[in-house]
C-alpha cells in the first residue's frame, strides 16, 4: 500500500516523516500522474487558497473526485480539511476545492496567529488516552450532513474532526506531534 | 489551550513551506498576491527596490496600511521591523499581525542588539547569511528563518551565496564527531546545543525560505534545488511588467521546481523582468545584507 501525500504547498514532509516512522511506503503527489500509483491520499495543511489554484492549473480536481468517489480513502488536515469540504465559510469566493465531504469549513475559526494553539482532546475512536492537537490558524467544521460523523469537538462544542465513509477531516495537525494513532486510525479507514 | 507555544510559532512556517511570500504595498496588490497563489503577504510601505532608490531611514510601515492590506486578504500577514527595534515589533503585535520580519531591509534601530523575540507571542522570521547567523537568530527565538540575498536588487546571487552556506556548512557539520562541535560552534559563534541538534538531525531546527534578489520563475526554483523550503519575493514581482502572470509563474516554478518542463512553459512570455543591479556597483555602504551579526 502506498499512500500519496498531496506536495503542492504545505508541510507534507511531516505527514511523509510520521509514514515513514510507521513503516508505509509514501509517495509525493504533484500532477495527475502521480495518482496511478498511490492507494490513499493526504492533503497536508497549508494555504488552501494556493493548493486549490494549483489543484485547478494542473488538472488534478476531476481525476481526485473520481479516485474518492471509487473509494479511496483521502484525509485532509487543516488546510486538507478545507479542500475537502463541500462549502467554505469566509474563504474566497472564487477558491478552488474539491467539494466531496459534506460539512462546511469555516476557514481562520479562531482568528489571527495569535490566536492558534495547542490543546488536549478526547478522540473516542482513539482510545481513552487524550489527543495532544495544534491548531493554526485552523478552520472549524459545521453543517455536518447525513452520514458525516463528527469525531472530536473542543471543550466549546465545536467540532474539529469528522469523517464520511473512507474520508476523513481534521482541523488540527496529528504531523506536527509525535503520536502516530490518527495516522495508524486513516491508515485503517 | 496553550496559545503561542514554540510549536505554534514553528508550526506556521511549516504550513508556508514549497509556497511563495510576496512584498506588497497596497491592498490592490495584496490581492493580485492572493489572486495568484501566494502562501502570505509581506505588508510593506515601499518595497525594497524604493528604498534603495530613495535612501533615507526605512522604518516600520504605516500601521493604517499593515491593517488596511490585512482586511484585503484571508492568507498570513507579515510585516517588517527594524533590527533590534521591539517597539516597532510589540506595535505590529497589537495590531494582530501573523508574523514579524525583524528586517535588515529596514534601517537597523539598534547595532549591536537583536529583539529578544523569545518575549513575544507573534512569531519572527530573520535573515541570515550562514549558519551561524541563523543559529543566533534562532537562540534569540526567531522562529523561522530566510538567507538574507541581496534586496531589491533583481540579482540572485548572493541569495545564492546565502543558501549555499547554510546548506553546505550542515552537510559539513554532518560529518563531524563531537570534539569538533565543541570547535565549530565556536568558530561560527553559535550555541553549542543548536549545533549539536542540526548535526544530529541533518537539518536546521525551522523552517528556512530564500529572500533577496529573487526575480523569475527559474531563480526561484534554482533556490528551492539548493535546499531551502520555501520563496520570498520583494521587488521582483511588482517592479516587473506583468506583476500578476510573473506572480503566479514564480508560485508554479516553486511547487514544480524540479519538473524542468513545467519551469519551462511557465517562464514564456512573462514580459520585462525588473532591472537588475550587480553588485559590486553597489556602494559598500548601501548593501543591506551585512546588516545585523
Amino acid at each position: 500500500m502506498t499512500v500519496g501525500i498531496l506536495a503542492l504547498q504545505g508541510d507534507f514532509r511531516e505527514h511523509e516523516d510520521m509514514l515513514r516512522r510507521i513503516g508505509v511506503p509514501t509517495l509525493q503527489v504533484r500532477l495527475p500522474r502521480h495518482l496511478d500509483r498511490i492507494d490513499r491520499l493526504i492533503i497536508p495543511g497549508g494555504e488552501s487558497t494556493t493548493i486549490g489554484k494549483l489543484l485547478a492549473i494542473y488538472g488534478l480536481i476531476e481525476p481526485l473526485r473520481a479516485r474518492v468517489r471509487d473509494g479511496m480513502p483521502l484525509w485532509g488536515t487543516c488546510a486538507g480539511a478545507i479542500l475537502m469540504a463541500q462549502r467554505v465559510a469566509d474563504g474566497r469566493a472564487d477558491q478552488p476545492t474539491l467539494g466531496v465531504m459534506d460539512v462546511t469549513a469555516r476557514r481562520n475559526a479562531f482568528g489571527s496567529q495569535l490566536d492558534s494553539f495547542e490543546t488536549d482532546l478526547q478522540f473516542a475512536e482513539l482510545g481513552v488516552e487524550p489527543l495532544r492537537t495544534v491548531f493554526i490558524r485552523a478552520p472549524i467544521l459545521e453543517e455536518l450532513g447525513n452520514g458525516v460523523m463528527a469525531l472530536a469537538h473542543l471543550a466549546d462544542g465545536r467540532i474539529v474532526a469528522a469523517r464520511q465513509g473512507r474520508m476523513l477531516a481534521t482541523c488540527f495537525h496529528p504531523e506536527l506531534t509525535l503520536d502516530e494513532r490518527v495516522h495508524r486510525y486513516f491508515l485503517e479507514l | 489551550m496553550d496559545k503561542s507555544t514554540w510549536t505554534t510559532k514553528v508550526g506556521l512556517a511549516q504550513m508556508l513551506k514549497g509556497g511563495v511570500i510576496m512584498d506588497v504595498v497596497t491592498p490592490e496588490q495584496a490581492r493580485i498576491a492572493e489572486e495568484a497563489g501566494a502562501v502570505a503577504v509581506m505588508a510593506l510601505e515601499r518595497v525594497p527596490a524604493d528604498i534603495r532608490a530613495q535612501g533615507g531611514v526605512a522604518r516600520m510601515s504605516d500601521p493604517e496600511l499593515i491593517l488596511a492590506i490585512k482586511r484585503a486578504v484571508t492568507i498570513p500577514v507579515m510585516a517588517k521591523a527594524r533590527i533590534g527595534h521591539f517597539v516597532e515589533a510589540q506595535i505590529i503585535e497589537a495590531l494582530g499581525i501573523d508574523y514579524i520580519d525583524e528586517s535588515e531591509v529596514l534601517t537597523p534601530a539598534d547595532e549591536e542588539h537583536h529583539i529578544n523575540k523569545h518575549k513575544f507571542r507573534i512569531p519572527f522570521v530573520c535573515g541570515c547569511r550562514n549558519l551561524g547567523e541563523g543559529l543566533r537568530r534562532i537562540a534569540e527565538g526567531a522562529a523561522m528563518l530566510r538567507t538574507k540575498g541581496e534586496a531589491g536588487t533583481g540579482n540572485v546571487v548572493e541569495a545564492v551565496r546565502h543558501a549555499r552556506a547554510v546548506y553546505g556548512e550542515i552537510r559539513r557539520l554532518k560529518t563531524m564527531d563531537e570534539d569538533e562541535l565543541f570547535t565549530y560552534a565556536k568558530n561560527i559563534q553559535a550555541p553549542f546545543e543548536l549545533v549539536r541538534d542540526v548535526a544530529r538531525q541533518g537539518r536546521l531546527p525551522v523552517v528556512n525560505f530564500a529572500a533577496g534578489g529573487v526575480a523569475t520563475p527559474a531563480d526561484a526554483a534554482l533556490l528551492m534545488q539548493l535546499g531551502v523550503d520555501g520563496i520570498f519575493v520583494g521587488s521582483g514581482i511588482f517592479k516587473s511588467g506583468d506583476p500578476a502572470r510573473r506572480a503566479r509563474a514564480i508560485v508554479e516554478a516553486t511547487t514544480h521546481y524540479n519538473e524542468p518542463e513545467i519551469v519551462a512553459e511557465v517562464s514564456r512570455g512573462l514580459g520585462e523582468p525588473m532591472v537588475g543591479i550587480e553588485i559590486s556597483k553597489i556602494p559598500q555602504d548601501q548593501l543591506m545584507a551585512g546588516r545585523g551579526w
